[in-house]
C-alpha cells in the first residue's frame, strides 16, 4: 500500500514530520516499507533560457545562456530540444547533478566543441512523466531560482507500508490515518460525503444470480460525461504511487481505491449490451479483461455479465470489452461487495494480482459501498461534467455490526500493561469502535470496516499498539526448579550422540533435501504415492526419501565431480516410510567415498590410504549403534542387507532375531548406475528410534569392579575350515567353550591357499585367558584347549591347522 | 722398573686400545681371568717369606684394584660412545607432517550447532525440546492454528501438497513447526514450555528462501504468561545467543493467525562492514522473529480453555540466524554438502554450546 505525505494530509490533521510518521506507522503495525522523500528531485531548479543561438556546428543543437536565478552570471548550455528558445522558463541541473532519466551524473563537457555546464531537462529525464518532446517549459510566472520539485508539487514523499492480511481498512489512506489519529498523531479529519440523490431511474438494471458471492451491488449512471486526461494534482498522485494516469474516468476509481480502500469500476454504457447480470462463469466461459488477456472462466469464479456474456470478472478485473476511453459519453460508475474468499482463490487460479483483488479479499467497508458511489459521482461530475441519475441499489441487507463482550482486565492478562480503563475506551473510541456500558466488561460494537476484530484478545491487540507496545516492560519468567533437569528426550539425546560420534569419526555433517527423485526413491525401496509431492519444486525433488543413503552418495558425487573424492558425509534425520507420524524414522547414515577411511585419505609418506570398504562403513555404523546406547557386544551381523548393497559385501546389524538396527557394507553396481555416481563408495545407515530404551535405574551406582590377581594370559589357535565358514560363528564357537575363563577372542588372520585345499581356509584366533581362582596349570591349560577345539570342530567342522 | 710397574703399563695400554666390549673383555681376561697376568702374580704371594710378602701383597692389590677401575671407566666410556652412534643413526626428519584425527577433521552441521545452542539457552529457562513430523495433516497445519479454510494467509506459506487419501484428505510437508503447539497441548498439560526446532517446507526458492528450512518454535501456556514475560524471554534469548551483553529490540505490532495479539520483532544491528553483522549496535533494524499470545482459537483446538490458560508462542528460522551469528551469505549452500562449506562453516564435535563454556568458542 503506497500513499504521499500530502495525501495522507488530506485526512489527517498533524504537525508531525515524516519521520515521526513513519516512526509512528511501523510501531502501531503498519510497517513502512520504503519511504521516497523525492531527494533525487531537489537539485533541479527552475531557470530561465536569456538568450539561444544556433550551434556553430550542428544543425539541431542550441547554445543557450542560461540565468538559474542563483545571482551569479548566467551559464551556458548546449541543449537539443526544439522547444528551447529566449525566454523559456524550465528546470535546470547544475554539473554535478544525477539525472534519473538518463541515468547520468552531469560533468562540464564540451558538446562539438562547444562548452556546456549543466542541462535544461525535459520530464522523462526527470522521471516524472514519459513527455520528451521537448524540455520543460513552464509559465511565465514560475519563480526563477527555486526548487523545481516544490513548485510542481513534486516533492511529495512517497511512502509505503507492508501490509498484513487482516486490516482491510489500511487499504485506504483515511483508514491509516484513522490509526495515526487513535495513535495520537493528529486528528482524524471526518467530512461527510455527501449524498448524491440523482435525477432519474438508472437504465442499467442488475440482477444478482449469485447472492452467496455478491453481497450487494450499486450503479449510477452518468450522462454527458467528458472522458479527457485527469487533472494535474489527480495524476501526480497516482504517479507517485506508481500508478499509470490513463483518463479522468478510471483515475478516479483507482484514486478511490487508493484514498478509501474501496475499488470500483466504470462503464462505458454505449457498449453494454442489455441489462447487467451478477452469475458464477460458466464452464469454459472467457472473459477480456482490462489487462488485455483473454481468461478461462469456471463455474467457481463471479462475474459481471451483460448479453453478450462475462464482462468483468467479478473484485478481481473489470472486462476490455465495455472499458471507458476518450469518446465515452455515458458512464455506469459500479461500487459492489465481493465474498472475500471467492476473490482469493479466483485471483488465485488465474494468477492476477490487482489493486481491487487486494482489497476484496481482506474484506471492503459494507457501509461504504453507497458514499463510495456518491464519492465516485462527485468526482466524475467534478471533473467530467455530466448529469447523474439515481442510484441502483441491489442484494444489499444492510450491516449487522457485531459485538464483542470486553473485559477491560484482558489487557492487563494478556500484555501486563496497565492501561487506564478510560484510555482503553478513548483508543477504541477513536478507532470507530462504540464501547457500551461503564463497567469492568463493557459491549464494544465492531466497526464496519474490521471484519477481522471477532474477539477480546483483538481488543486487547487494538488496546496495545496504540498505547503502545514498547511500553510494555520485560518481566522475567518465573523459574520452575532451581536447578533445571534434563529437557532432551532419548531419541534427541540419541540423535546428538551419534551426530558427535560420527563427526569424532572424521566424517562431515551434511543435510541434504528431504525429498529426492523417484528414480532414486524407488531404487531404495520408496516411491509409493502417498508420500509423492503433488506440487514439487522441481521434477527430481517429488517423493520423500526412503533412506538417507541417496541423498549422501549424490552428495559425495557432487564434491567428486569438484575434484574432491576422498569425502566422508553423514547425517542423522528423517527418512519417510508413510504418511502418518510414526512412520517418519530417525535414521543416522554416512558415507565413505574414495580413500576417506578413518585415518584419512589419500597418500602419505607413511603409507597410502587404502580405498574404503564393506568394514570401514560397519565400524562407523557400529560407532553410532554404540552412542545410541545400543548394547554392542550382543549384536548379532548377518548377510541379507537390502538390496541396495553389494550382497556379498554388505550385512545387516541385528539385536535378537527380529530387531533390525541398521546394514552397511559397499554399493551394487545397480545402485551405482542408477545413481549416476561412481565409487569406491561405502555406506551404512542404522536406525536410531530402533534401538531399545533404557530401563530406567533406581541407581547410577557402576557394578563392582572385580580385579583377578592372576596373571592374564594368551593362547593362539589355527584352525581350518570350510570357506563358507563364517569369522562369526568358529570365534562365537571358542567364546563359548568357557565364557568363565575367557574373556576376548580376536581374529589375527585370515589364508587361503594350495595348500589348504580349494574349498578351505585358516581362520587364526588369539584367545585371551583370566584365571579368576588360581594360576592355570599346564593340565588346566590343555583341558580348556581341548574344549575349544571340541566346541569349534562342532560347531563349524573346523579343525586345528597342523 | 719392577715387573709389576711394567705390568701395569701395558694393561693401562691394552685397555685404552681395547676400541669394543669383546677386546675390553680380552683384556680383562688376560689379567684378571683365572689364569690372567694379575692372578697369576697373586699366586705368586704364597710362595713369599712374610716380609717379602708385605711388600709385594700390597702392590700386586693396588694393581689389580687400578686396572679393575681402568677396565669400568673404559666399558662405561664404550658404553656411552655406543649409545650416542645408535642415536645418531635412528635420527628422523621431525618436520615430516602427521595425519590430522579423524575428530579434528569431522564437522557437526551449523544447523545441528546451532540447535545444541538453542537447547542449551532454553533449558536453561526451564524449556524442554519438542518435536513432530514433517508430514502433517491439513488439521494440524493450518485448521488448529485457526487458519480458516481459505483464507489470504494460508496461501503465503506456499504448501507442498499430497495425493488426497480415499476420504479426500491431503496431507501436507509442514509449512511451519506450529503444529507441535497444538500436538503439545492435546498430550501435555500446562504448565507447559517448550521449543520446538524441526525442518519446514515451503514451495519457495531463491538467495533467501529454500524449499526446505528450519524453523525453532516456543511455546508457553500457564495461567499468566503475558506479553511482557515474551519480551524478557525473547531478549534473553538473543542476548545469550549472539553472544552480547545487551540488543536492542523492537517489537511491532503484526499478524499470524495463530497469535492475538501478534508482534513481529526487528533487533537492531550495524551491518555497515561487508559480510558482518554486529548485534547490540549500529543503527540498522534486522527482522528476526514473529510472535505473539496463543489465539484462543489455536487453545482451544489444543483442548485449553481460553479463559483459564493463556500463552506466548514464537517462531524463527534457525538457518537465518545460524546466517546471520556466523555470517553464511546464501542459505541454498546449507543442503549443498559441499565438504569446503562443511569444513569452514560447520563445528569440530567436541565443541559443545554449553551456557557454563561459552555458546561458541
Amino acid at each position: 500500500m503506497k500513499f504521499t505525505l500530502s495525501w495522507l494530509k488530506d485526512h489527517l490533521e498533524t504537525e508531525a514530520s515524516l519521520n515521526e510518521i513513519v516512526e509512528r506507522l511501523t510501531s502501531i503495525g503498519l510497517e513502512v516499507e520504503q519511504v521516497d522523500d523525492k531527494a533525487a528531485l531537489k537539485p533541479f531548479v527552475i531557470a530561465k533560457v536569456l538568450t539561444a543561438v544556433q550551434h556553430p556546428d550542428a544543425d539541431r543543437l542550441r547554445v543557450l545562456t542560461v540565468d538559474t536565478g542563483d545571482g551569479r552570471p548566467p551559464v551556458q548550455v548546449v541543449c537539443g530540444a526544439p522547444n528551447a528558445r529566449a525566454g523559456l522558463i524550465g528546470a535546470f541541473a547544475a554539473p554535478g547533478t544525477y539525472v534519473p532519466g538518463i541515468d547520468v551524473t552531469l560533468g562540464i563537457g564540451k558538446i562539438r566543441g562547444v562548452e556546456s555546464r549543466g542541462m535544461m531537462c525535459s520530464e522523462r529525464e526527470l522521471e516524472i512523466s514519459d513527455e520528451h518532446n521537448g524540455i520543460i517549459d513552464l509559465p511565465a510566472d514560475a519563480p526563477v531560482g527555486t526548487s523545481y520539485a516544490a513548485y510542481a508539487h513534486l516533492d511529495d514523499p512517497m511512502i509505503e507500508i507492508n501490509l498484513t492480511p487482516n486490516h482491510p481498512d489500511a487499504t485506504g489512506v483515511h483508514g491509516i490515518a484513522r490509526d495515526l489519529a487513535a495513535s495520537g498523531l493528529g486528528t482524524l479529519k471526518t467530512a461527510p460525503i455527501a449524498a448524491i440523490a440523482g435525477q432519474g431511474e438508472c437504465p442499467i438494471k442488475v440482477t444478482i444470480e449469485a447472492p452467496e458471492l455478491c453481497p450487494g451491488f450499486a450503479v449510477r449512471l452518468v450522462r454527458g460525461v467528458k472522458n479527457g486526461p485527469s487533472p494535474k494534482w489527480l495524476q501526480q498522485r497516482l504517479i507517485a504511487i506508481g500508478l499509470r494516469p490513463i483518463s479522468a474516468l478510471v483515475d478516479i476509481t483507482n484514486y478511490i481505491t487508493f484514498d478509501r480502500g474501496r475499488p470500483l469500476h466504470v462503464y462505458d454504457v454505449g457498449k453494454i449490451a442489455g441489462n447487467l447480470v451478477v452469475r458464477r462463469a460458466q464452464v469454459a466461459e472467457k472473459a477480456l479483461a482490462l489487462d488485455g488477456r483473454e481468461y478461462m472462466l469456471s463455474p467457481e469464479m463471479c462475474v459481471i455479465a451483460d448479453n453478450d456474456g462475462a464482462e468483468s470478472i467479478a473484485g478481481v478485473m473489470g472486462g476490455e470489452r465495455t472499458g471507458c476511453d476518450e469518446n465515452t459519453t455515458d458512464v455506469l460508475i459500479e461500487s459492489a461487495l465481493w465474498a472475500p474468499l471467492n476473490v482469493a482463490r479466483t485471483g488465485r487460479s488465474l494468477g492476477i494480482i490487482t489493486d481491487a483483488r487486494y482489497r476484496f479479499e481482506r474484506g471492503v467497508d459494507p457501509e461504504f459501498m453507497v458514499p463510495g458511489l456518491d464519492l465516485a459521482t462527485k468526482l466524475v461530475l467534478d471533473l467530467c461534467g455530466g448529469e447523474p441519475s439515481e442510484r441502483e441499489v441491489v442484494g444489499y441487507a444492510g450491516h449487522t455490526p457485531k459485538i464483542v463482550s470486553f473485559p477491560l482486565s484482558e489487557v492487563k492478562r494478556l500484555t501486563g500493561l496497565d492501561v487506564p480503563k478510560t484510555e482503553s475506551l478513548d483508543i477504541l473510541s477513536r478507532l470507530g469502535f462504540q464501547p457500551k456500558g461503564s463497567g469492568g466488561v463493557v459491549d464494544v460494537v465492531v466497526p464496519s470496516w474490521r471484519p477481522d476484530v471477532d474477539g477480546k484478545a483483538d481488543l486487547v491487540e487494538e488496546v496495545m499498539r496504540m498505547h503502545g507496545v514498547d511500553e510494555i516492560a520485560p518481566q522475567p519468567l518465573a523459574s520452575h526448579d532451581a536447578v533445571n533437569g534434563k529437557i532432551l528426550t532419548v531419541l534427541q539425546i540419541r540423535t546428538r550422540a551419534a551426530r558427535r560420534a560420527l563427526a569424532v569419526r572424521g566424517m562431515m555433517e551434511a543435510v541434504t533435501w528431504s525429498f529426492i527423485p523417484a528414480k532414486h526413491a524407488e531404487m531404495f525401496g520408496g516411491g509409493p504415492t502417498a508420500l509423492k509431492l503433488v506440487n514439487p519444486i522441481a521434477a527430481d525433488m517429488s517423493d520423500m526419501r526412503p533412506s538417507l543413503l541417496p541423498g549422501l552418495i549424490a552428495a559425495a558425487q557432487r564434491n567428486a565431480d569438484k575434484g574432491i573424492g576422498d569425502v566422508a558425509l553423514f547425517e542423522v534425520s528423517g527418512t519417510y516410510e508413510g504418511d502418518a507420524p510414526e512412520n517418519q524414522r530417525r535414521v543416522a547414515a554416512g558415507v565413505r567415498r574414495g580413500t576417506a577411511g578413518l585415518d584419512g585419505s589419500g597418500r602419505h609418506w607413511s603409507g597410502n590410504a587404502p580405498t574404503v570398504g564393506v568394514f570401514d562403513a560397519k565400524a562407523d555404523a557400529l560407532a553410532a549403534l554404540e552412542a545410541c546406547g545400543a548394547p554392542v557386544d550382543r549384536l548379532q551381523i548377518e548377510t541379507g542387507a537390502p538390496s541396495w548393497y553389494h550382497p556379498g559385501r554388505s550385512g545387516v546389524i541385528k539385536l535378537g532375531p527380529k530387531v533390525v538396527l541398521g546394514h552397511f557394507g559397499e554399493f551394487h553396481p545397480k545402485t551405482l548406475e542408477g545413481l549416476d555416481v561412481s565409487g569406491p563408495l561405502c555406506g551404512f545407515e542404522v536406525f536410531v528410534d530402533a534401538v531399545p530404551e533404557p530401563k530406567a535405574k533406581p541407581t547410577r551406582t557402576k557394578p563392582k569392579l572385580e580385579l583377578s590377581a592372576f596373571q592374564a594370559v594368551k593362547r593362539d589357535f589355527a584352525f581350518v575350515v570350510g570357506k563358507e565358514i563364517e569369522a562369526g560363528t568358529l570365534t562365537k564357537a571358542a567364546f563359548a567353550a568357557d565364557k568363565k575363563l575367557i574373556t576376548g577372542v580376536s581374529v589375527f588372520d585370515i589364508f587361503e591357499g594350495p595348500s589348504l585345499g580349494a574349498d578351505k581356509k585358516s581362520i587364526a584366533i588369539e584367545i585371551s585367558i583370566q584365571p579368576l581362582e588360581k594360576t592355570l596349570t599346564d593340565e588346566d591349560f590343555e583341558a580348556l584347549a581341548k574344549r575349544i577345539v571340541d566346541n569349534v570342530a562342532k560347531q563349524t567342522g573346523g579343525v586345528l591347522r597342523g | 722398573m719392577t715387573d709389576i710397574d711394567q705390568l701395569e703399563r701395558s694393561l693401562v695400554e691394552a685397555v685404552a686400545h681395547a676400541a669394543d666390549e669383546t677386546a675390553i673383555e680380552a683384556v680383562r681376561v688376560a689379567a684378571l681371568g683365572k689364569k690372567g697376568s694379575i692372578s697369576e702374580m697373586l699366586k705368586t704371594l704364597g710362595a713369599m717369606s712374610p716380609d717379602e710378602r708385605q711388600v709385594k701383597g700390597p702392590a700386586i692389590n693396588g694393581l689389580k684394584t687400578r686396572v679393575t677401575e681402568a677396565l669400568s671407566s673404559r666399558k662405561s666410556e664404550l658404553k656411552d660412545l655406543a649409545i650416542a652412534a645408535r642415536l645418531a643413526a635412528e635420527k628422523v626428519d621431525v618436520t615430516l607432517p602427521v595425519r590430522q584425527s579423524p575428530a579434528e577433521r569431522g564437522r557437526i552441521h551449523p544447523i545441528s550447532q546451532v540447535i545444541d545452542e538453542i537447547a542449551a539457552i532454553f533449558g536453561d529457562m526451564g524449556f524442554s525440546i519438542a518435536e513432530g513430523p514433517d508430514i502433517e495433516t491439513d488439521h494440524y497445519n493450518f485448521t488448529a492454528l485457526n487458519f480458516p479454510e481459505g483464507h489470504p494467509a494460508r496461501e503465503m506459506h506456499d504448501t507442498f501438497f499430497f495425493q488426497p487419501d480415499a476420504n479426500g484428505e491431503r496431507k501436507v510437508l509442514r509449512t511451519h513447526t506450529s503444529p507441535v503447539q497444538i500436538r503439545t497441548m492435546e498430550t501435555q498439560k500446562p504448565p507447559i514450555r517448550i521449543v520446538i526446532p524441526g525442518k519446514t517446507y515451503r514451495q519457495d526458492s531463491d538467495a533467501t528462501h529454500s524449499p526446505m528450512f528450519h524453523q525453532v518454535e516456543g511455546l508457553v501456556v500457564d495461567k499468566t504468561a503475558n506479553v511482557a514475560n515474551m519480551k524478557w524471554v525473547l531478549e534473553e534469548f538473543c542476548k545469550a545467543f549472539f553472544e552480547v551483553p545487551s540488543v536492542n529490540m523492537r517489537f511491532r505490532p503484526s499478524y499470524f493467525p495463530f497469535t492475538e495479539p501478534s508482534l513481529e520483532v526487528d533487533i537492531q544491528c550495524d551491518r555497515s562492514r561487508p559480510g558482518e553483522v554486529r548485534f547490540g549496535e549500529g543503527s540498522d533494524w534486522m527482522e528476526i522473529l514473529g510472535c505473539g499470545m496463543v489465539h484462543p482459537n489455536v487453545l482451544r483446538a489444543g483442548g485449553l480453555d481460553p479463559d483459564e490458560y493463556q500463552g506466548f508462542a514464537w517462531g524463527m528460522g534457525i538457518d537465518r540466524i545460524a546466517m546471520l551469528k556466523y555470517g553464511m551469505p546464501d542459505l541454498r549452500a546449507f543442503f549443498d554438502a559441499d565438504v569446503r562449506w562443511l569444513s569452514h562453516y560447520g563445528f569440530r564435535p567436541l565443541d559443545m554450546p554449553t551456557l557454563f563454556g561459552g555458546l561458541s568458542a
